[in-house]
């Protein structure tokens, strides 16, 4: 009998957990605990001829005050101490002591590796094993870097016990998840496989969890592991269960390590030799088989754990995706599980099937099972189950279903957890859009999510219904009248009022030339909501009545009273106040073409994938989203799917960017001159209308637009010169002319820069109307904000003026932002253009590692497309410290001692945006025993455009 | 209140008890006849993370796992470590876990390591458990004297106190390992 002998503790713990247990209150507990400690610290600092025995005991106590939930700051050491005691009993509980409070003294640590190794090298498997918990269940860094190396060689030994293989089998593969990096591949990797063959049961196990880790990361070097997983897991399979005696669990044949060589085989394609492939087929046949099979025990172990290998087996069919007949017996099985009277299986049922929708095999029979699924949403008792069939509900629509599926959805809403309507909503949103026919309907679904989950209908739901509305002329004139009937209710959400304001602003005359719908109606009704309504759907009703006089001469006065009255003129909310100041002027000033030009109907939007998606996989996680956008149930039943699953996966320009051009570049003077040039280019200036974000100066610019009369500045030769001069430094003069002299201090911190920009006026005479505005083409204003703090229109002459820039990077970016300066002088306009040394690298932030981390990223980054070479001729004299100096200014860190050639520069670094952080290494390697001198330049970073772009710059400075 | 037996992921300490306080409060209030995953929340890392549990009489014992594990394996792991424990302590209950806790933890060694399933078959289990048995034993020498007092102390008070009692907050918690 194996029982722990119960006995052979320590009285002093028993007494005090009893003790513990007596207390009667919170306090009496704390007390005694804190007499506890007050004991064991004297005790550790007063006798120093403490036995193993009394530490062993106070580590203990010390140790269950812990687990009630107490801090413990002291006994490290005392624990320590215990790790090299001869007994073993001392030094489990000192082990066990070290594993749960892990502390990050170095000084402790290295005493404890010290003891870990001692143990390690002991041959005694006891000790060794206990060492190898220990090193498991921390993990740490410091410790992969004193044992990682020395692991494998315990694994592969010929002599090692049995349970010291499987501990150190998990070791390793702990530490292979911990820091990967220190793990070093070798000779042993071959061995390892071959423990899939070994006598021990056990240690298959932990082998073939080690190997899957391991295969996950590099495939092509564990590939002998398929053949041997399929012999181990045919015989498995095949054998009688009594054959494997002690691993039969409740009649079921090793059922765990059936389960790790399903996972292990599902890291790889199904094999191609065509025995083994069939070997594999046969396993899989069987265990579908054996679900048939009348249970050999009514325990519910026994169903577990033949389940537990079923669904595995099912996983692997799935991943494997090639065989036809056994995919559909697969589904067949799981259609069985949705009715199972076990929660679990159901639960799991549910969840395989949703991967099971997107095979084009399967993707027809999962699809017979939609009224169990739809009973399951309207009766399982359980939010978890319930969620499944949610996913499976949406794996599982295409054009077929989707009205169907749909509907259940929005009834399921009104009684779902709240915990999941965000992304019910979100799921509905998105099929309603993806399987519209008839785009009413999709209206139709989108104002029903509104009514019955408003709330957890996001910015990005509403702003994609309007986007369509807008984009669709055919819907246009239904949408306008349903969202008027919707807003007839007494009471509605404030985004059904944001959707109807806008679409009745740009499409009500629609359905103006009913009487129960005419302008005044209209006006009326939304105007009764206003009031109910946050700040910025006040904004946006405000905007939608300056499209309202627009569309509707005949409601002018009664809109104008309305925006002349004290509660808009005189709004406490500063864009409130303006938007009716200004809208009131533009009312009262513009003439009627003018007003048709400037509050003209919305452009229709480019077409793009959904920011809806791109929402909801981020909700998800990556992993855990039903890849809907498969070719087979493509909206347009067009065959371009691996655009439509790239694009959400790259981050999807905002919609609210589009809708509400917040970003759109601000001239930064108040110049009414300089406004000119940045928006009356573009066609519809007014897309700024809506715009609910603007800060009150950009909403000035609105105006100033439409009625300045000067013209656009002729365009002008943008200054580049000095501009590469500016890649590896932050300061210096960026132009300088007869009559004006820029000078920039900048300086960057992570996605973030500042630039301090000098005018100086080189004349003698006053530079009058001074203004400075920064422009960008398209793309780069989507990656790069830049603010300008207003500047002084007067420069006296002989004088300097300074201006303050912000920037952020958002994503990465190639071009730069041109600076437009503007200035009378002497009765002579004059017009500059300087091209801003606002460069990617200038986000760098240095980064310091070991060669091995270097040379681990390094190969890491090793996809074609990662790197970028080029070898040039040095425009320079070669001069190490200069070119340190320079990648040093570049941005990244100078690492020493890394490259194996010491005339080699290796640097680091990662750039920083709002939206990634990209690492990025470089290489640059002088060739000086050439006849021309020429230097290799090589960047590998995680992106192509970023490595290009690197690249480019830093070529240019030797 | 019942006890609540956990892996917990690497993390600070106090955040260790919020994550046990919390799924505690996730766990007791489901009914028996739901499902024993659960989705991982924010607290435990994630959708990538599932709590397992399985309730006995006034015990849970929850492991949180990623994705890399079958439910249903883990469920039987559970009941493996379940059934080791009644064989080690024969017939197993809440005061031997609370009493034994390091011994508890020797047991959990054995099965899980480093957050990953290192044994599953009970038989191996136990006899590694004897190993240790029989190493204490013959260290015994000076604590088996007080060993048998504490006997003496634990079967003096289990008749006063019943045994599945309130304990109030009492959780036993097994080292800081992550998922497997």
């Amino acid at each position: 009998m194996p029982a722990v002998s119960k006995g052979d503790g320590m009285r002093g713990l028993a007494v005090f957990i009893s003790d513990i247990r007596n207390c009667k209150s919170k306090e009496a507990e704390i007390k005694r605990i804190n007499k506890e400690l007050a004991n064991i610290r004297s005790k550790f600092k007063g006798d120093k001829a403490l036995d193993g025995y009394s530490k062993k005991k106070y580590v203990c106590k010390l140790l269950f005050i812990f687990l009630l939930g107490h801090d413990i700051d002291f006994g490290h050491m005392e624990a320590v101490n215990l790790l090299s005691s001869n007994k073993y009993t001392e030094k489990q509980i000192g082990y066990l002591f070290i594993s749960v409070l892990v502390n990050s003294n170095s000084d402790l640590i290295r005493l404890i590796n010290n003891a870990i190794k001692n143990d390690l090298g002991s041959r005694n498997p006891t000790f060794m094993n206990l060492a190898l918990h220990c090193i498991a269940n921390v993990g740490s860094r410091e410790m992969a870097e004193a044992f990682a190396s020395e692991i494998p060689s315990i694994l592969v030994a010929g002599d090692t016990m049995d349970s010291v293989k499987q501990s150190a089998a998990l070791c390793l593969l702990r530490l292979n998840r911990t820091s990967a990096d220190l793990v070093p591949m070798g000779e042993w990797t071959a061995r390892v496989v071959h423990l899939l063959n070994d006598q021990h049961l056990g240690v298959v196990t932990a082998a073939t969890s080690l190997i899957t880790t391991l295969a996950q990361k590099s495939p092509d070097d564990f590939k002998t592991s398929i053949s041997l997983a399929v012999a181990r897991l045919s015989r498995i399979v095949t054998s009688a269960s009594i054959d494997l005696q002690d691993y039969t669990y409740y009649f079921v044949a090793a059922p765990w390590l059936s389960v790790k060589l399903l996972r292990l085989l599902q890291c790889y394609p199904p094999p191609e030799d065509a025995a083994l492939r069939s070997r594999l087929t046969e396993c899989l046949e069987t265990i579908l088989n054996k679900a048939q099979e009348p249970p050999k025990s009514k325990k519910v172990q026994h169903s577990n754990a033949k389940n537990a290998v079923l669904f595995e087996a099912i996983s692997l069919i799935i991943h494997h995706d090639s065989e036809p007949t056994l995919l559909v017996r697969a589904c067949n099985q799981l259609g069985q599980f949705l009715q199972h009277r076990e929660t679990n299986l159901r639960y799991l049922a549910l969840e395989s099937m949703c991967t099971l929708a997107s095979s084009e095999f399967s993707h027809e029979t999962v699809k017979t099972h939609i009224e169990t699924v739809i009973n399951a949403l309207k009766t399982e008792r359980d939010v978890s189950v319930r969620q499944r069939a949610v996913d499976l509900l949406y794996a599982m629509c295409d054009r077929s279903n989707a009205k169907q599926i749909v509907a259940e959805m929005l009834s399921y809403l009104e009684t779902a957890d709240y915990s999941i309507r965000e992304e019910i909503v979100l799921k509905v949103a998105i099929l309603a859009e993806k399987y519209a026919v008839d785009y009413t309907w999709y209206v139709d679904t989108i104002l029903n999510l509104i009514r019955i989950a408003g709330d957890y209908v996001s910015e990005e739901v509403w702003y994609r219904v309007i986007q369509i509305v807008i984009n669709r002329e055919d819907v246009q004139g239904y949408a306008a009248k349903t969202v008027f009937e919707a807003l007839q209710a007494p009471a509605c959400h404030e985004n059904l009022v944001k959707v109807g304001g806008y679409i009745l602003g740009e499409f009500g005359n629609l359905i103006a030339g009913d009487s129960r719908s005419s302008p005044l109606v209209q006006f009326n009704l939304l105007h009764s909501k206003f009031h109910l309504c946050s700040v910025p759907t006040r904004a946006l009703l405000l905007s939608a009545y300056i499209k309202f006089i627009n569309l509707f001469p005949e409601v002018k006065a009664t809109i104008q009273d309305v925006l002349r009255s004290d509660s808009q003129l005189r709004n406490s909310d500063v864009e409130l106040q303006q938007r009716a100041v200004e809208y009131l002027r533009l009312s009262c000033i513009a003439s009627t073409d003018i007003l048709a030009t400037v509050l003209e109907e919305m452009p229709p939007f480019p077409e793009r994938e959904s920011s809806i998606l791109a929402k909801l996989k981020k909700k998800k996680g990556p992993g855990n989203l039903p890849d809907i956008d498969d070719a087979r149930r493509n909206v347009n039943g067009s065959t371009e799917h691996s655009e439509n699953t790239e694009a959400p996966k790259k981050s999807s320009p905002s919609l609210v960017a589009d809708l509400l051009p917040t970003n759109r570049p601000r001239p930064a003077s108040s110049s009414p001159i300089m406004r000119s040039a940045g928006t009356m280019g573009t066609t519809h200036p007014f897309t700024d209308l809506l715009n609910l974000n603007a800060t009150p100066s950009a909403g000035a610019s609105l105006l100033v637009d439409v009625f300045s009369e000067s013209p656009a500045p002729a365009s002008v030769d943008v200054c580049e010169e000095n501009f590469l001069r500016f890649v590896c430094k932050n300061n210096g003069v960026i132009f300088e002319n007869q009559l004006l002299q820029i000078g920039l201090k900048s300086e960057y911190r992570q996605n973030l820069g500042r630039i301090y920009v000098f005018y100086g006026n080189k004349t003698s005479t006053q530079f009058l109307s001074f203004s400075t505005s920064v422009a960008s083409c398209d793309m780069l204003k989507t990656q790069l904000n830049v603010h300008a703090k207003t500047v002084d229109p007067l420069i006296d002459g002989g004088a300097q003026v300074q201006q303050m820039l912000n920037i952020e990077c958002v994503s990465d970016f190639t071009d730069a932002p041109v600076l437009n300066i503007q200035f009378r002088y002497g009765g002579t306009l004059q017009n500059i253009a300087v091209k801003l040394p606002v460069m990617l690298n200038k986000f760098f932030q240095p980064t310091e590692m070991t060669s091995q981390d270097f040379f681990q990223r390094w190969k890491q980054l090793g996809a074609p497309e990662q790197e970028v070479q080029k070898i040039f001729k040095a425009k320079h004299p070669m001069d190490t410290d200069v070119t340190k100096a320079k990648i040093l200014g570049f941005g990244v860190a100078l690492l020493d001692g890394v490259d194996p050639n010491p005339a080699n520069f290796v640097g680091a670094g990662v750039i920083h945006s709002k939206c990634t952080q990209v690492g990025c290494l470089l290489r640059l390697e002088p060739n000086t025993q050439a006849q021309v001198k020429m230097y290799r330049l090589t960047l590998r970073t995680s992106k192509d455009t970023v490595s290009q772009r690197l690249c480019d710059l830093l070529s240019e400075q030797f | 209140v019942q006890n609540t037996v956990q892996h917990v992921l690497l993390q600070a300490e106090d955040m260790q008890q919020q994550i046990i306080r919390e799924t505690f409060h996730l766990v007791s209030k489901r009914d028996d006849n739901v499902c024993n995953f659960l989705e991982g929340g924010s607290l435990i890392g994630g959708s990538d993370y599932k709590l397992i549990y399985r309730h006995y009489a006034t015990l849970y014992f929850v492991f949180c796992v990623d994705s890399s594990e079958s439910e249903l394996g883990i469920l039987d792991l559970i009941q493996v470590f379940v059934e080791t424990l009644d064989k080690c302590f024969e017939n197993v209950c809440e005061l031997d876990l609370i009493f034994h806790m390091d011994k508890v933890h020797y047991i959990l060694q054995e099965v899980v390591m480093g957050g990953m399933v290192l044994e599953t078959n009970m038989n191996e289990i136990t006899t590694q458990v004897d190993v240790q048995n029989r190493m204490e034993k013959s260290e015994g020498g000076l604590s088996a004297a007080p060993a048998r007092a504490v006997s003496a102390v634990k079967n003096m008070n289990l008749p006063e106190i019943p045994r599945n009692i309130n304990i109030g907050d009492i959780n036993i918690k097994v080292p800081s390992l992550s998922p497997f």
